[in-house]
């Protein structure tokens, strides 16, 4: 029975549920609502998250470890070599589910009953063939032994579905029967589905730190898979980065080193547009505009930061290249010929700094604003001119804001991906030419993991450790930023 | 500064006027001058930009509107189409797209009698889309009494012939081209003056679904924006609750402990964690992990669910945070539950905050391309719309970004002249969603 119908089942248990302990708890206060210690809904609630809310969850477990424990039980009639072997094993476990897959949609389609399918022999069937008549490809002819596997896994798969059926029904079924005895006049039932939603928050709020669980363990997992495979050595230290195209056999370079040479090459030249003018926009803004232009001019520059990066990729692509291509490359406007071709470090590292402007401007904005108002005055009863308050005054006051903020900046820069993609092109080069085609970490993530190379070859794994370097580096610089944001603003509290 | 006030207690003013600036005085203030025309440089510069940006965008996207047709008579004669002369659908449908490719030239010769030209009667077809033939024959198998008839029909040019009429394609550009040849240019010249040629609207730019990469005249956004709707429905059902019951337990309910640290470190943390590690975690836990289907906007909806939360946490905490401490302290005067002050009384009243945060996250998410590549929704053509709402959320599709991207690998003019346009169409669904946000914000908000 498929899980949706459990679903429906557990659903009709439950709103049964709330009915009669809604009825159960008038009756029980004599139809008068007064003389009950909750309002009626709740002794209603009450049942249907009784009878709900441990059936549900049990499915949710059930349905996570039910494969877990079904593959792990068949292991045991691997031949031994095979089960002592890690990816043999799993390549050996993936053809057990695929055919037992293909036997569930031959049944479906009619194509055999299931009593044919779980006697079936490869002796007399060419079971391969079969499978391919009801749309099932296989890569190889089935031998008897992984066949024999595969039909052990449907009959345990299939007793264990009868458990969940027999467990969860029973179990919603229990948990209303329960409640219902509970309902009576005195019975506390606010209490008890108040506490049940308090539950139902902290879940939510777990969501987050779940998440962060699931990036670490899904980067480290894999990393150490790569690392297996490759040693961390030439991994850290290799200059050269040259996947082989097949991904089996060939020699791979996958040195780390050009590829961060380039991600903080194009992070510098995008600090070095976006710094500058940002800063001295919310200057601006913050101290000298009128509150006219303010409206104005801040909501523009803001405007900038919601532009999704696909614009801006392909603005880099198919007009920034191009131009400064006719500026600097070889026909160009001053005959210098220094760029080959329109995408290189500068073009991805010129957009990337204008789309830094607004992050590094609003952040700067605050920051300044919260300077206090007395420290102005006091310069400028000094005699101070105004520039001289802002340059002696207000950005020494600010200045560990504003570095927490370009930090904040650079962690954006290290971590975008599609400016990068579309605009700097895809050789790795350990190159000081700005005018060069460089590539970084985020590019070559998204080059190796949307190849059509086998998940476990270390072409593909690489892109994990890339990924594992790329959220260690961000995460540190946003604690360090967030870090000496909340020490400066304390400072004025 | 102490150097400052040595210099101006000297002396230095003796017989001369108060109102004449000296040679210091006039240095300070040139450098005041000099400071603030920083200012206004750096935020002219980012205006600039952002009408440059705009300018870029418009120019290049706008032309991917319209497409250029030809207008022919096609003659469909019934035994071609339909030799056992009984209209039955299905005889029709044995006659293939190259079956009607031959009444497609002879209608093309018969357009093009009278006017002098060099191109050969077997050539005049690359004027016209490749998929002409599946144009006319889709026509006749919705209409069999159409058959026997002679039919005006639009048909699509070819992408040369557009970039023509749009000033991409010159007549140099093709001396080398093996596609189309300068003559057939002055076919299409002369076909204008006769009405036979025209640039329209292109209903199918919008509606429509993606086509191989030899017929850019064919493709469209459909079908992605499609994918995009069910992804952000995916993105508004999972990350609205859960970021709403997430903030209000931050808000309302969590002791001050390491936990409640905890969790507050990690939100403000995955705020800031670059989108593409988002899509490896995609990648590793719904693909690799829970076998889910790939390319699927199921997928992309449950990554970009997990990415958009911390924005909509932040968001609904602040709105939390504004509804003053009297409304809950009324509701629990009158004997409200912590829960029901909550729920019946703070909650409502930040309503409006929350939707606009949510809006702005949904916007965010909407216009997200690094993680839907590493989950395959790039590379994948979305040439069919999805067969019902299931098959939506679980049918490999593509999304706006996505297809933009996608139609920017395919290095063609003509391509590139689609992703423009299609960027045109996600600006105005993410303008859209802020104006909403606006107006929302500015309708309901309240301050206390």
């Amino acid at each position: 029975m498929p899980a949706i119908w459990i679903i429906a089942i557990v659903l009709v248990i439950a709103s049964a549920g709330y009915f009669f302990a809604r009825r159960r708890a008038f009756a029980s206060a004599g139809s008068d609502p007064r003389q009950l210690h909750s309002l009626p809904v709740y002794y209603g609630a009450n049942a249907a998250i009784a009878a709900a809310g441990p059936a549900l969850l049990v499915l949710l477990v059930w349905a996570i470890a039910q494969p877990l424990l079904v593959n792990s039980a068949l292991t045991q009639y691997l031949p031994a070599d095979i089960a002592a072997d890690e990816g043999a094993r799993s390549l050996a476990m993936a053809d057990v589910n695929r055919i037992a897959g293909g036997l569930d949609a031959a049944v479906a389609q009619g194509a055999m009953t299931e009593n044919d399918a779980q006697t079936l022999n490869v002796e007399t069937t060419d079971v391969r063939a079969m499978l391919a008549s009801v749309g099932v490809a296989l890569g190889a002819d089935v031998d008897a032994q992984t066949l024999a596997l595969a039909q052990r896994y449907r009959a345990a798969t299939a007793f264990g579905n009868m458990l969940r059926v027999v467990t969860i029904v029973g179990l919603a079924l229990v948990g209303a029967a329960i409640a219902y005895k509970l309902t009576n006049k005195d019975f506390r039932a606010r209490r008890y589905v108040e506490g049940a939603i308090k539950l139902m928050l902290i879940a939510a709020a777990s969501v987050a730190v779940l998440t962060t669980v699931g990036i670490v363990l899904s980067l480290v997992f894999n990393t150490i898979e790569f690392f297996k495979a490759f040693p961390a050595k030439d991994f850290f230290f290799g200059t050269r980065w040259e996947p082989s195209f097949s991904g089996r056999g060939g020699h791979s370079d996958l040195g780390f080193l050009p590829l961060i040479w380039g991600t903080l090459f194009i992070s510098l030249i995008a600090l070095i547009v976006a710094v500058p003018v940002g800063l001295f926009a919310a200057i601006y803004l913050s101290e000298y505009a009128s509150p006219r232009v303010r409206a104005f001019a801040k909501p523009m520059v803001e405007v900038l930061a919601g532009v999704p990066t696909i614009v801006y990729g392909l603005f880099a692509l198919l007009t920034v290249g191009p131009l400064l291509l006719n500026a600097f490359g070889a026909n160009g406007v001053f005959q210098l010929g220094w760029m080959s071709g329109g995408t290189a470090a500068i073009t991805a590292g010129l957009v990337m700094g204008f789309m830094l402007i607004p992050f590094v401007s609003s952040l700067s904005d605050d920051i300044i604003n919260a300077v206090p108002q007395s420290m102005r005055d006091g310069s400028l009863g000094l005699g101070a001119t105004h520039s001289e308050t802002v340059r002696q005054v207000i950005l020494p006051a600010a200045l560990p804001g504003i570095v927490g903020a370009v930090l904040l900046a650079a962690s954006r820069a290290i971590g975008e991906t599609m400016i990068v993609v579309m605009g700097a092109g895809a050789a790795a080069a350990l190159s000081m030419n700005p005018f060069d085609a460089m590539t970084t970490v985020t590019a070559k993530i998204v080059s190796q993991l949307t190849g059509d190379g086998e998940f476990n070859s270390p072409e593909t794994l690489v892109a994990f450790a890339l990924g594992m370097t790329l959220f260690v580096i961000t995460l540190a610089l946003n604690i360090l930023a967030l870090y000496i944001v909340r020490k400066y603003r304390e400072q004025y509290e | 500064m102490t150097q400052d006030t040595a210099d101006m207690a000297a002396p230095a003013q003796q017989g001369k006027s108060l109102l004449t600036q000296d040679a210091r005085t006039r240095k300070r203030n040139a450098a005041e001058t000099r400071f603030k025309a920083y200012g206004i440089a750096a935020l002219g510069f980012s205006i600039l930009f952002l009408a440059v940006l705009l300018f870029a965008i418009i120019r290049n996207g706008v032309p991917a509107f319209t497409q250029t047709f030809v207008t022919i008579e096609i003659a469909l004669p019934a035994d071609v189409l339909d030799k056992n002369g009984n209209r039955d659908i299905e005889d029709i449908k044995k006659v293939s797209t190259f079956g009607y490719n031959p009444l497609i030239e002879d209608a093309l010769v018969a357009a093009v009698a009278g006017i002098e030209t060099e191109v050969e009667d077997g050539d005049l077809k690359k004027m016209l889309s490749s998929s002409a033939g599946a144009a006319v024959r889709d026509a006749v198998i919705a209409n069999p009494d159409l058959i026997g008839q002679t039919i005006a029909f639009e048909l699509l040019a070819s992408s040369r012939v557009d970039g023509y009429l749009k000033g991409r394609v010159t007549r140099e550009d093709l001396a080398r081209d093996k596609n189309l040849d300068a003559a057939h240019l002055d076919l299409v010249d002369a076909l204008i003056e006769t009405g036979g040629v025209a640039r329209k609207f292109n209903w199918d730019f919008i509606l429509g679904s993606d086509a191989s990469e030899s017929r850019p005249e064919q493709a469209g956004m459909g079908v992605a924006m499609l994918g995009s709707v069910f992804m952000m429905l995916v993105v508004l059902l999972l990350s609205l609750p859960i970021g709403v019951a997430a903030s209000i337990y931050l808000e309302e309910f969590a002791p001050q402990n390491w936990i409640t640290d905890l969790i507050e470190v990690n939100i403000s943390n995955l705020a800031a964690v670059p989108s593409i590690v988002f899509g490896i975690l995609g990648l590793a836990v719904f693909i690799q992990f829970a076998h889910l289907p790939q390319s699927a906007p199921l997928v992309g909806g449950l990554t970009l669910t997990l990415m958009t939360l911390p924005t909509i946490v932040i968001s609904t905490r602040a709105s939390l945070k504004a509804v003053p401490p009297s409304i809950r302290a009324a509701a629990l005067g009158v004997g409200a539950s912590e829960m029901q002050t909550v729920f019946h009384h703070v909650l409502p009243l930040a309503m409006p905050g929350i939707l606009t945060g949510t809006i702005i996250g949904l916007a965010q998410a909407l216009g997200e391309t690094a993680p839907l590549l590493l989950i395959g929704m790039v590379g994948y053509i979305a040439s069919n719309y999805p067969d019902g709402i299931a098959s939506g959320f679980l049918d490999p599709n593509s999304a706006m970004p996505a297809q933009i991207f996608e139609w920017a690998k395919r290095a063609d003019p003509a391509y590139y002249e689609r992703a423009w346009g299609g960027i045109i169409i996600l600006l105005v669904f993410l303008m859209t969603m802020n104006i909403i946000a606006i107006i929302l914000r500015r309708r309901f908000e309240r301050r206390w």
